[in-house]
């Protein structure tokens, strides 16, 4: 068996001796060029006119780019075409690409761009999300979804709340910055190398802007130094611009962002306005909400549709919810196009119900975990199904919170803490369970599908290709598993090809944790069509006459009845080639039955749910605001897992991320629209050191998910979610400095915040058990 | 100074500079030779993407592989020396750092494992593989886990076996003393000399000519081509500038000793300075920032100047009219400004060791706060000395911070209150008022004014908290 191994990555020796190659690692070419931009200075000004005359005098300046350049679509908008390449009227956000200088080196190219003189006349931008809504600048009309009926049901409950939840934004900060090459091979083709998630998307867009057709274009992807969702649609403008440098000196062409282009250039996390009024029961039962998410898409829409979408059908997360209205509107800002990352929405979606889940049980004055539990999806039928009419029927919520609960001794330490706290002054501890429902699919239903190439080479050798992308996430490590499961043959059989749009074509985004889902379906598709060519050369081989009872298994074929009597596999491959029979093929997927109707806000958008729950333990110094995390455990489910290295890795990884979302990592935008936190100097993400000493990942038993690649189940995203946990138990060890009643906690929960927060619950009043003490904060205002 | 030739030994192979210009970084003329292994992730020294092994000398000069970020290098720093990357490490096997990250799933992406891998290197022939060792290296993938699996791992196999195999050869047969340099032929130049007259006269003959140390405030200015350096005279070989003494009464610490050193070698002296130290930057900028360098730089956010403000440390200035003598406090004089004159250096700090007459105990300890506990930039930092009598009556109190004003500064009419007071929380909530209106900070993107206020005020509280708690924090980390 190869499925279900601790499998290394297949890329490790790679990476640790340095060999691994990524775009802008490949051995340079002869003549090649190098790119860098002419950043615009302002959020939003009328460009008035471009100089580039004292560019050009600089030596080893090539050219430069601007609009007149551009054969085809000046455009890279995905969904709508809004999205300039090069502006030629107005930039919309600080620091704008205006114009790209080419030089013979990267120093050249960034004199030249130092030199280019632009006039602008500045206008008026809108900065924040607030000052949006307050001028209806949005991108599209508000989308809702909606379950029974809220308003009803609003004024007939028992209690009631309603405030606001500023969701922080996040960037992506991939250790890999963006980057392209693009080869012209002198007739009218290029060859592109992009860090891109996306090789097929890169390949249209560089196609409509050379105005030439699709199979012009060759985009591979060798590997991504991290990509998360920030290499899906924010790739593509630098190999567009790359190719048109390319096309217009005929020269190879590299470009690759500095850390601070990268950061002020590409689109991040949304940050989000959530505004809800929930009615509940006395015992915590939520009755009815009613919720309006605004997303900051910034300057273009880029993917800001369905990641609205996907924050709308998870602000349930694990909670059913009998009357639920969300309504849903992108924010037009002068900011960065906000993009995909880990969750694509869905985080900021679930942070509002966790929100209103706490301040619900500190309301009542009750244990926040019970509140949740409380309100778990269960049974069949309504209870069991989502605003959007799909059911759970592999409902697995109570299965990893009760896993956890165990594991983490979760009763037994909540009483310990509670008599630390009693004795500690200036600490506080805190202890907090989370969990997370994800739906697994694309919303977009035609991106479900795959595709897969395999060649058998006359000596048994195997090159394996695919739609999906690598960028750590260990896809291929997977794709390999399945390829040699399927095919019963031994790993070092495979060479797995850089993924390439000549070798699979149309491929979806390897992204919403779809990749081994549809990939690895798509691969043993190929494979399956292999072995049926190739069995009956192993029963002729062998003197049998029933090729449906020959088994490929540990690198050999034989008969199932008779397995004493075996070839190798290159034997038969050999045989099958001297017979003329075909030795490459194809494979192909889509996930069946998925169906979504945007505007009843109703269907069946996910294949099915991965579930978790997380158990977090911290500790607040109350005079700084700092904190430690202690312990975290997490029960996990990953269906049957492929690679338990592999799924292990993404578990920690992301629940790592969502930490770093939650508690440090803080863009600053100041008040003319620049964003000042733009290096690792100034935005912070977690070291090693801010990983508890106890972090123990658990992925759940006897989990094996129908109707997927060999029982498991999609893991990049969901476990993002479970840092969670961990805000709320900043907030549980908040609370303990006070004496009951609500925590008011912004994001992220940096120390300062902390210590906002706990000035705070220190000023409230006794609380009364079950009365609604609400302090008048900006998070916590009243709508009006 | 004698004219030799310009090389750098790069995995035991020698490299030709003299076509490189002697502020190209490190890391830049890697990429540009063709040696892709080691990444950019930043060009900052704040993600270890770059690390990179260099044979340096330890205090009594052995030789040692350290850590350091091959972004903020300028290529003269290196010249003539040896410098191990990640495509040096594997012969017909894997190394052990590597084969260990390869078990535990250490790598995802691998954009970061280069980097990971030569910081693990280092600290596996320094003899001590952990955490510390690694917090200079940032993974987006992995969330850490397997990574502190792998220093596990490799931290049991030293422990079953001394690593003994070509690395260790050659740290045993190396001399890792470093020779004078005169790096020239190029728009830049670029001095390292040996002796601290040379450095007077150097700065004497160029009056344009800019000092560096470790480099890791100016390398950001070098990999971000912010700004370009005609003559550039390095203090790294300047014995003079690299000595630590120690006395009855007092330590002097030179400019030029890196802070991983003094980390070391005063472990245990300073409460404070132990803690601050615990706290600053990472492992690799350690290894090459000085305290020259903290303090020439002049910056509000510095974390050492309050640690020395608040333990009186004063400053040996030397330069073309002698040298001279002036405490700490007196040196910052504006944001970015200090006393130092034309053809001046900070030789070494003198900072002394006993008690204000009269006292019995002193109580000691520093504080750090920044958006992330490891490897940040202060919002604010703090430091608080106080020496008590046995009555435990304050004879002497010394209360600095850094992030509160332009410049690193003491709490004055807060200290003078605190004299002959006795050291209870009703003298420190006695003192707050006045430490609520000592400073006047700024809101940027750290933190907010009022935040730093409050952590004026709060740092003290836990200071005395601290001490009143049995007090000593060595080691201790956040909160
Ligand atoms: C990733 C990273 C993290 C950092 N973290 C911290 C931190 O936590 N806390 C902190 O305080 N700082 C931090 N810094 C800043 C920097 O490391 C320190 O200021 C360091 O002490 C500078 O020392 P250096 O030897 O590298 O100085 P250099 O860069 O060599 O020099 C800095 C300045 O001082 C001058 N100078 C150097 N030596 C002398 C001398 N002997 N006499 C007179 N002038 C001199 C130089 O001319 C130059 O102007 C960090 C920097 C980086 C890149
Ligand atoms: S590239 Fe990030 S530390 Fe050097
Ligand atoms: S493995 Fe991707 S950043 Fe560390």
């Amino acid at each position: 068996m190869v499925i279900g191994i601790r499998k290394p990555h297949e890329s490790a020796e790679g990476h640790v001796t340095g060999k691994a190659i990524y775009t802008d690692e490949q051995r340079i070419l002869a003549g090649m060029l190098s790119l860098y931009p002419v950043t615009a200075p302002h959020a939003k000004a009328r460009i008035l006119n471009i100089d580039l005359a004292a560019a050009l005098a600089v030596e080893g300046c090539v050219t430069l780019l601007n609009a007149a350049d551009v054969p085809g679509h000046n455009n890279t908008g995905v969904i709508v075409a809004d999205e300039m390449l090069f502006p030629t009227e107005e930039v919309s956000h600080w620091g704008q690409a205006v114009v790209w200088a080419v030089g013979t080196t990267e120093a050249a190219a960034r004199k030249a761009a130092e030199k280019v003189l632009v006039e602008y006349e500045p206008l008026e931008p809108v900065l924040t999300v607030a000052a949006a809504i307050a001028t209806q600048s949005f991108h599209t009309r508000t989308q809702t979804i909606r379950r029974g009926d809220p308003a009803a049901a609003l004024h007939q409950t028992d209690h009631r709340l309603s405030g606001e939840l500023a969701v922080n934004p996040q960037d992506h900060f991939y250790l890999e910055t963006q980057t392209s090459w693009v080869i012209p091979d002198g007739e009218g083709h290029y060859q592109v190398y992009s860090s891109t998630q996306h090789p097929s998307e890169t390949q249209t867009i560089v196609a409509e802007v050379l105005g030439i057709s699709r199979n012009q274009v060759v985009v591979t992807c060798p590997r991504m130094g991290g990509a998360f969702g920030g290499k899906e649609s924010q790739a593509n403008p630098y190999a567009a611009v790359a190719a048109i440098a390319a096309h217009k000196t005929g020269c190879p062409v590299r470009v690759k962002l500095n850390r601070e282009h990268d950061m002020t250039l590409t689109g991040k996390r949304h940050g989000f306005l959530g505004r809800y009024d929930v009615g509940f029961t006395q015992d915590g039962k939520i009755t009815a909400l009613d919720a309006h998410l605004y997303a900051d898409g910034g300057w273009s829409l880029d993917l800001s549709p369905p990641v609205l979408s996907r924050a709308m059908l998870h602000i349930d997360n694990a909670y059913y919810i009998p009357h639920l209205e969300v309504r849903g509107d992108i924010v037009r800002t002068n900011k960065v196009s906000n993009t995909a990352f880990r969750g694509f929405g869905g985080p900021q979606g679930m942070l509002v119900i966790e929100e209103v889940m706490d301040r619900i049980a500190r309301t009542l004055n009750l244990p926040p975990e019970l509140v949740r539990e409380r309100n778990f999806y269960h049974g069949t039928g309504d209870t069991n199904t989502t605003h959007y009419g799909q059911e759970l029927f592999d409902n697995r919520l109570m299965r990893v919170w009760e896993e956890v609960q165990a594991k983490a001794h979760f009763d037994a330490r909540k009483e310990e803490i509670a008599q630390f706290n009693q004795t500690s002054t200036y600490k506080k501890r805190g202890l907090a369970i989370t969990p997370v429902k994800f739906g697994i699919s694309f919303n977009k239903v035609c991106y479900n599908q795959a595709g897969a190439l395999l060649l058998i080479y006359a000596d048994g050798s195997i090159q394996l290709n695919h739609g999906g992308t690598e960028m750590g996430q260990g896809l291929h490590t997977k794709m390999l598993q399945v390829a040699a499961q399927t095919l019963g043959v031994d790993l070092q059989r495979f060479r797995m090809m850089h993924t390439s749009t000549d070798k699979v074509p149309n491929t979806s985004a390897t992204a919403a944790s779809s990749g081994s889902d549809l990939n690895g379906q798509a691969v043993k598709d190929a494979c399956e069509t292999l072995k049926a060519r190739l069995a009956p050369v192993a029963a002729r081989l062998l003197g049998y006459d029933a090729p449906e009872d020959i088994v490929f298994e540990g690198d050999q074929v034989f008969c199932r009845t008779y397995p004493a009597a075996r070839v190798a596999f290159e034997q038969v491959v050999e045989e099958a080639y001297n017979s003329r029979i075909s030795l490459s093929a194809t494979g192909y997927y889509r996930t069946p039955n998925l169906s979504w109707d945007p505007v009843a806000g109703k269907g069946r958008p996910f294949y099915y749910f991965a579930y978790g729950a997380a158990v977090s333990e911290v500790e607040v110094d109350g005079l700084t605001g700092t904190f430690k995390l202690r312990q975290v455990d997490i029960v996990h489910d990953v269906g049957e897992s492929i690679n338990p290295l592999v799924d292990r890795g993404q578990v920690e990884g992301a629940f790592v991320q969502g930490m770093g979302w939650l508690t440090m990592e803080e863009l600053v935008w100041d008040e003319t629209g620049r964003l000042r936190t733009f290096a690792p100097s100034t935005y912070k993400i977690p070291t090693v050191s801010e990983i508890p000493e106890r972090f123990e990942v658990h992925l759940l038993e006897r989990a094996a998910q129908d109707g997927v690649i060999y029982g498991s189940k999609a893991v990049g995203e969901p476990p993002f979610m479970l840092a969670m946990s961990v805000r709320e138990a900043i907030r549980a060890a908040v609370a303990a400095f006070g004496q009951g009643g609500e925590v008011c906690l912004s994001t992220p929960a940096t120390p300062e915040a902390i210590l906002a927060a706990v000035e705070a619950v220190q000023a409230l009043p006794l609380s009364r058990g079950g009365g609604q003490v609400i302090p008048q904060t900006a998070v916590f205002k009243p709508l009006e | 100074m004698v004219e030799q030739p310009l090389t750098i030994s790069i995995n035991g192979q020698t490299a030709d500079l003299t076509a490189v210009s002697p502020i190209t970084t490190l890391l830049h003329y890697l990429h540009q030779s063709g040696r892709t292994g080691t990444k950019e992730g930043c060009g900052d020294g704040d993600c270890g993407a770059c690390t990179v092994a260099v044979l340096c000398s330890t205090a009594d000069g052995t030789a040692q592989y350290q850590a350091m970020n091959s972004c903020l290098i300028p290529i003269g720093s290196v010249a003539n020396r040896e410098i191990i990357t990640v495509e040096g490490l594997a012969d017909e096997h894997l190394h052990p750092v590597q084969a260990a990250m390869v078990q535990t799933g250490g790598s995802q992406c691998g954009y970061c494992t280069p980097g990971f891998i030569m910081s693990l290197f280092a600290a596996y022939y320094g003899g001590k593989v952990d955490d510390t060792a690694v917090e200079g290296n940032l993974c987006r993938c992995t969330g850490y886990l397997p990574i502190r699996k792998a220093a596990a791992l490799v931290t049991q196999k030293i422990a079953e076996t001394k690593p003994c195999d070509r690395f260790t050869e050659k740290l045993a047969a190396a001399d890792p003393a470093l020779e004078p340099l005169q790096y020239l032929g190029h728009p830049e130049q670029f001095y390292r000399p040996a002796q601290l007259s040379e450095v007077l006269d150097l700065l004497h003959q160029h009056p344009n000519a800019k000092l560096i140390a470790g480099g890791t405030d100016l390398g950001l200015e070098i990999s971000h081509q912010r700004q370009t350096f005609p003559v550039l005279i390095s203090l790294e070989g300047v014995t003079d500038l690299k000595q630590i003494h120690r006395s009855e009464t007092a330590v002097e610490i030179g400019a030029a000793v890196p802070l991983s050193q003094i980390q070391t070698e005063l472990r245990g002296v300073f409460p404070s300075l132990d803690e601050m130290l615990f706290w600053f930057a990472a492992c690799q900028v350690r290894n090459r920032a000085t305290l020259g360098g903290n303090i020439g730089t002049a910056s509000p956010i510095g974390d050492l100047p309050p640690v020395l403000l608040s333990l009186d440390a004063v400053l040996n200035l030397v330069g073309s009219q002698g040298t001279r003598r002036l405490p700490l406090v007196d040196f910052f004089k504006g944001y970015r400004q200090t006393d130092l004159q034309p053809g001046e250096l900070i030789r070494s700090i003198t900072v002394p060791t006993t008690l204000t007459p009269d006292a019995v105990r002193r109580d000691n300890q520093s504080y750090k706060i920044g958006k992330r506990g490891t490897d940040d930039i202060s919002i604010v930092a703090a430091a608080f000395t106080v020496d008590l009598d046995n009555a435990d009556r304050i004879l002497h109190g010394r209360l600095a911070y850094g992030g509160v004003a332009a410049i690193p500064a003491r709490a004055i009419a807060a200290e003078a209150f605190l004299l002959g007071k006795p050291w209870t929380i009703e003298t420190v909530r006695q003192v707050k008022p006045l430490l609520q209106q000592a400073f006047t900070p700024l809101t940027d993107l750290r933190g907010s004014a009022h935040y730093r206020s409050k952590l004026v005020v709060n740092l003290f509280e836990k200071f005395f908290v601290d001490m009143s708690e049995g007090g000593d924090r060595n080691g201790h980390r956040h909160p």
